[in-house]
């Protein structure tokens, strides 16, 4: 019955190097990922997203004459990180829980991988469909543009620097819903990293509310959250964008810095717990 | 040298959301398994058998003991390249097809290209998945198609063990003989199957040992002969007399003498008094029907 041709022994020379494999696994999960959630239509935010721009281009261009620019800029980054961030969350908080549930994941950790790199893996693939959501939205942001302009608008360019930075903090809330996701449910997991995407936000004031406060426990408090939590700051520059600023390069590349590094941290404490787990 | 060596492997369980407390599933489980046969794991439901493979593939982690296969320690998970495992009622990524999922194994084995798509049609048709669903998403199998691409998944890496958790389950008639030619054949190939089950038959008609576990560790273990041998000494004699009572008193330090629709049965201890039985036998004028070893069967050994 089985086909001889078809046969194959796996001798040595098939297998990859350790190292080469290890990274291979890595992507090769990554890529999966990526795949369940383009087959869950995670993806399809995007047409509403399109519907949102078009929408607003017909509603502004009978309304507000010399503004509308301005506002499709802010409308549409504000939208790309607000839908962003809604995918981040809840994919996020799903990414190993819904493998634990389903016992998905048996079959994969009984293979030469570690837990580790199939955090890793995961972590990776949705930061993937992040970057490829958030691209396509500065195409139609940027085509938006060039339509309201009739014609090529150096804002097309100025644009971008900020839709970067929505994708740095996109790639720390993911590591964040992954980290809270590790030893709690998926609906807490995702309210914790709301409030995390909140409070990040506000990181710049809770500092001032330390220096300010009162008494030593509040201080204390205050300054703890503004050292653990994620400071989202300098990643909203969405205002200053739509006036025709865009951030320079060094803040750019120290956003990036600081997302990576956030990051790793995340997984490496997303790691040690989910590396501890017994699956049910 | 054993090829599976597990060593007072313990296991708790903590149950209760707000008074925890613990539940023993495994209790001291020490067993060996030698190579190149078909290891058979028997146990009831909630035996541990599922626990145990659990803790050998690191799902789950053990509260005492050690275990080592392929001479590592199964903290050592590079050695998975050298295994594989059908975990029990196997569930796979449901937006995967069959031969996608497959690939994705053999992805994760980091095999070439190449390679994985012919081991992924290999397997497929080995295990008799019909062709026309290996392009179908796996949401769509039922659960003897699943049993099937699990048995698959385990072997996409051509390894030198395999670890079946209930491998029938699931499957009708045809299906579950298919699998068994399937075990059988890999023990022909040279590799070891450390197949779980709660269904004597499939164990007794597979494998070369077997460990009976019950309640948590190892009850009774050894080569199938091996643990019917301990219990075929005894003989029993039927036969018919018009004289019972008689002989049941003659008889009564060298046997246990009881009454049946086929006539008296005479059950005795050891094959060397048998001479003894037939000579009080013909003294009473009895008609001998048979004399048969007592096999104890190995459901007796399981269940009692
Ligand atoms: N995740 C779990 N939490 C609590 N108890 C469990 C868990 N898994 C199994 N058990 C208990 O451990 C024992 C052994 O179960 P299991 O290994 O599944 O047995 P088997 O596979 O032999 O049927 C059973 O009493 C079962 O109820
Ligand atoms: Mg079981």
């Amino acid at each position: 019955m089985t086909d001889s041709s078809a046969s194959t022994t796996l001798s040595a020379s098939t297998h990859k190097s350790s190292l080469r494999a290890g990274a291979g696994a890595i992507a090769a999960i990554a890529r999966n990922a990526f795949r369940e959630a383009v087959r869950d239509r995670v993806l399809y935010n995007l047409v509403l997203f399109v519907l949102l721009l078009i929408g607003s281009a017909i509603f502004l261009g009978e309304l507000s004459a010399g503004q509308e620019v301005k506002i499709t800029i802010d409308l549409g980054l504000s939208a790309m990180l607000l839908f962003g961030a809604f995918i981040a969350i809840f994919v996020g908080v799903g990414l190993v829980y819904k493998e634990i549930e389903r016992r998905t994941l048996y079959a994969i950790l009984s293979k030469p991988i570690g837990r580790g790199q199939f955090l890793l893996g995961k972590y990776l693939g949705l930061c993937l469909t992040l970057l490829i959501n958030v691209a396509i939205m500065g195409i139609g942001v940027s085509v938006a543009l060039i339509y309201l302009h009739r014609g090529w608008d150096p804002l097309v360019v100025k644009i971008w620097p900020a839709i970067l930075l929505i994708y740095f903090e996109l790639m720390i809330l993911t590591g964040v819903a992954l980290l809270f996701s590790s030893f709690s449910s998926p609906a807490l997991s995702a309210l914790l990293t709301f409030f995390v995407f909140i409070i990040g936000h506000f990181s710049d004031d809770l500092n001032a509310l330390a220096k300010s406060s009162g008494s030593a426990a509040a201080r204390a408090l205050f300054r703890a959250l503004y050292y653990l939590l994620p400071n989202l700051t300098h990643y909203s520059v969405i205002t200053p964008t739509a006036h025709g600023i865009a951030p320079d390069a060094g803040a750019v590349g120290l956003a990036a810095a600081y997302a990576l590094v956030y990051s790793a941290v995340l997984l490496a404490a997303a790691t040690l717990i989910f590396g501890r787990r017994n699956f049910k | 040298m054993p090829i599976i060596e597990i060593n007072n492997l313990t296991k708790d369980y903590e149950v209760g959301f707000w008074r925890k407390r613990k539940v023993r599933a495994l209790d001291g489980l020490s067993l060996t398994v030698e190579p190149h046969q078909i290891f058979g794991f028997l146990g009831a439901n909630g035996a541990g058998k599922t626990t145990t493979l659990k803790l050998l593939m690191r799902l789950i982690f053990p509260t005492n003991g050690s275990a080592r296969i392929l001479d590592r320690d199964i903290s050592d998970v590079s050695m998975h390249a050298r295994i594989g495992y059908l975990p029990e009622s196997p569930y796979f990524y449901d937006y995967l097809t069959a031969r996608e999922f497959l690939n994705y194994c053999g992805e994760l084995f980091g095999l070439n290209r190449n390679v994985r798509q012919a081991r992924s049609e290999e397997l497929l048709t080995r295990v008799n998945l019909d062709r026309k669903s290996w392009d179908r998403q796996l949401r769509k199998f039922s659960k003897g198609m699943l049993q099937r691409v699990g048995l698959a998944q385990a072997l996409v890496n051509d390894p030198e063990i395999v670890f079946l958790d209930e491998p029938m389950s699931g499957l009708d008639p045809v299906g579950r003989r298919e699998v068994r030619d399937l075990i059988a054949a890999l023990r022909g190939e040279g590799k070891t199957v450390f197949m779980c089950s709660h269904i004597l038959s499939d164990i007794e008609v597979l494998c070369d040992s077997v460990a009976i576990l019950k309640g948590g560790s190892v009850a009774r273990s050894g080569s199938l002969e091996e643990l019917r041998a301990a219990e075929t000494n005894a003989i029993e004699v039927i036969a018919t007399c018009h004289a019972p009572a008689l002989l049941k008193l003659w008889l009564k330090d060298l046997a246990t003498v009881s009454t049946t629709p086929a006539g008296l049965r005479i059950e005795i201890g050891d094959e060397k008094d048998v001479d003894v039985i037939l000579a009080q036998l013909r003294a009473v004028n009895g008609k001998l029907i048979s004399v048969n070893p007592v096999k104890q069967s190995l459901e007796e050994l399981f269940l009692g």
